[in-house]
């Protein structure tokens, strides 16, 4: 019980004293983190909506795809952005490989299957007249379309969190493709695991924390989101 | 193509014990600001930095497998190989011993526990330490396998503390040992002979492993790190915190004769 209360006390010493090295972590982790999420709102929106609106052959095969997707493993993303970012890929010239910018990649990569499973499935539970009727009010399609968007904001604010609450959270990818840098790609779930092989184990309790907190109150900002207009009803 | 701030910044594959143990964050900074190259400090098993090394994915490996380094230096794509420094490997276990190897040599040590078939954690992960390890075992006569042998695929620290948590022994280099001592359950029993020496080198990699390889960062780091200021730190490094040093530097020393 010592480790965890020393880790509590540990993570609000990080918090308060301004210490400049787990400052950069903690800002690190939210930019990769943030960054990486709305890469996938924009790839993952766009593509969600398509498959939940459009009919088209194989349709159910890419959604099938996108459900697998939302469960693959971050060391497998992570394996597969390193090769292509290696010296020796065929990205290698791009020198992008233990930099933020491969972390963000693998981590929009693993957030965007999320974002589109989740799309699609909160579009295809709009109730299918609403579009009927919004044609039928003479609204352009793309007015149509944003009207969808606002009717099911519920689920796709919630798809937000589901995506940033993976990439936050995955620290095999975050290992494999940032190398741990410190200073540099040091996030805060490769930190906690540096620590727990250093043996500080408090220090360790304390990045854990510090994480849950920015969880916490990322999603505690969408939530207000997405309830506000809900409340005001 | 290449952005400038990256020109002067090499990447050096390196061993989780010179992280865990804390010397790279007490020698890459003394290095940058000699030589105004920043190092991306890998740290991973002997076995995978050497394979990064082999892939021109790394311009400098320091690492303490001196078997498949030899074996990987006579390949051809690495350039020169120099020693840097040692410490030493311990064998360790639960205090009550039950398979009584306190005090023997480490050979000896190994039938023993075979024999009792006590609880052995392996690293299982290729690194330097597992190699020595499986180097005893075959100098024991030994063929390690069953209920009693675990191999956890893992760092040296986390090996450590599944083996305290198991009431297990297990093989460490001696500086990632001291530096959890604190935290673990576990006492050295079977040290000192020379065939536990945890040798370190230094080995420069050249364009034959890749055309993206900094032969000129290699050799700026590899120079830097057997000059007499680094040799000065490692040997200080952990003295004031441990009561002893964790690392011996060797540079320019004979191999044959360490440890004598």
């Amino acid at each position: 019980m010592d480790v965890l209360l020393d880790g509590l006390i540990d993570a609000i010493g990080l918090l308060l004293s301004g210490d400049q090295d787990s400052w950069s972590i903690i800002m690190l982790t939210l930019r990769v983190s943030l960054t990486a999420t709305a890469i996938a709102l924009l790839i993952g929106l766009p593509l969600g909506a398509a498959l939940a609106l459009a009919r088209f052959p194989g349709r159910r095969i890419v959604l099938a795809a996108a459900n697998t997707g939302m469960g693959m493993p971050p060391v497998v993303v992570g394996l597969f952005v390193t090769v292509l970012l290696w010296r020796s890929g065929p990205l290698g010239g791009l020198g992008l490989l233990y930099t933020p910018t491969a972390m963000v990649i693998a981590q929009a990569a693993i957030a965007t299957p999320i974002v589109v499973a989740l799309v699609a499935a909160a579009l295809q539970q709009v109730d299918p007249d609403f579009r009927v009727q919004m044609q039928a009010l003479g609204a352009t399609s793309i007015r149509a379309f944003a009207a969808l968007l606002g009717e099911a904001r519920l689920p796709l604010l919630a798809g937000a969190m589901a995506a940033f609450g993976a990439v936050v959270s995955e620290v095999g990818a975050a290992q494999m493709v940032g190398g741990n840098l410190a200073g540099q790609t040091r996030v805060l779930t490769t930190a906690a695991v540096l620590a727990t092989s250093r043996g500080q184990f408090s220090l360790a309790i304390a990045f854990g924390m510090i994480l849950l907190l920015i969880a916490f109150a990322v999603n505690l900002s969408l939530t207000l989101m997405q309830q506000r207009r809900t409340v005001l009803r | 193509m290449s952005n400038p701030s990256a020109e002067k910044s090499l990447i050096l594959a390196t061993t989780t014990s010179t992280q865990d143990s804390g010397l790279l964050d007490e020698l890459l900074p003394a290095f940058t600001r000699d030589s105004g190259w920043q190092v991306k400090a890998l740290a991973v098993g002997s076995g995978q930095a050497i394979e990064l090394g082999r892939r021109g994915e790394a311009d400098v490996l320091l690492v303490h497998s001196p078997a498949a380094e030899a074996k990987f230096v006579a390949e051809g794509s690495a350039g020169s190989r120099r020693l840097v420094m040692h410490n030493d490997f311990v064998l360790i276990g639960p205090r009550a011993d039950p398979a009584t190897i306190r005090g023997t040599k480490s050979v000896e040590a190994m039938k023993k526990i075979a024999a009792a078939r006590a609880a052995f954690i392996s690293r299982g992960d290729e690194s330097g330490t597992h190699a020595k390890e499986k180097d005893l075992w075959s100098k024991a006569a030994v063929t390690p396998g069953g209920s009693w042998y675990q191999s956890t695929g893992q760092g040296m620290g986390e090996t450590l503390r599944i083996a305290s948590e198991k009431a297990a022994y297990t093989m460490s280099d001696r500086a990632t040992y001291l530096t959890q001592r604190g935290t673990l359950a576990l006492e050295v029993l079977s040290e000192g002979d020379p065939g536990l020496l945890n040798i370190y080198h230094v080995i420069e990699m050249t364009k034959k492993a890749g055309d993206r390889v900094q032969p000129d960062g290699a050799k700026a780091f590899a120079d830097w790190i057997v000059s007499p200021p680094a040799q000065r730190l490692i040997g200080a490094f952990g003295g004031a915190k441990f009561g002893q040093p964790l690392f011996t530097p060797d540079a320019g020393a004979d191999e044959a004769k360490l440890g004598q």
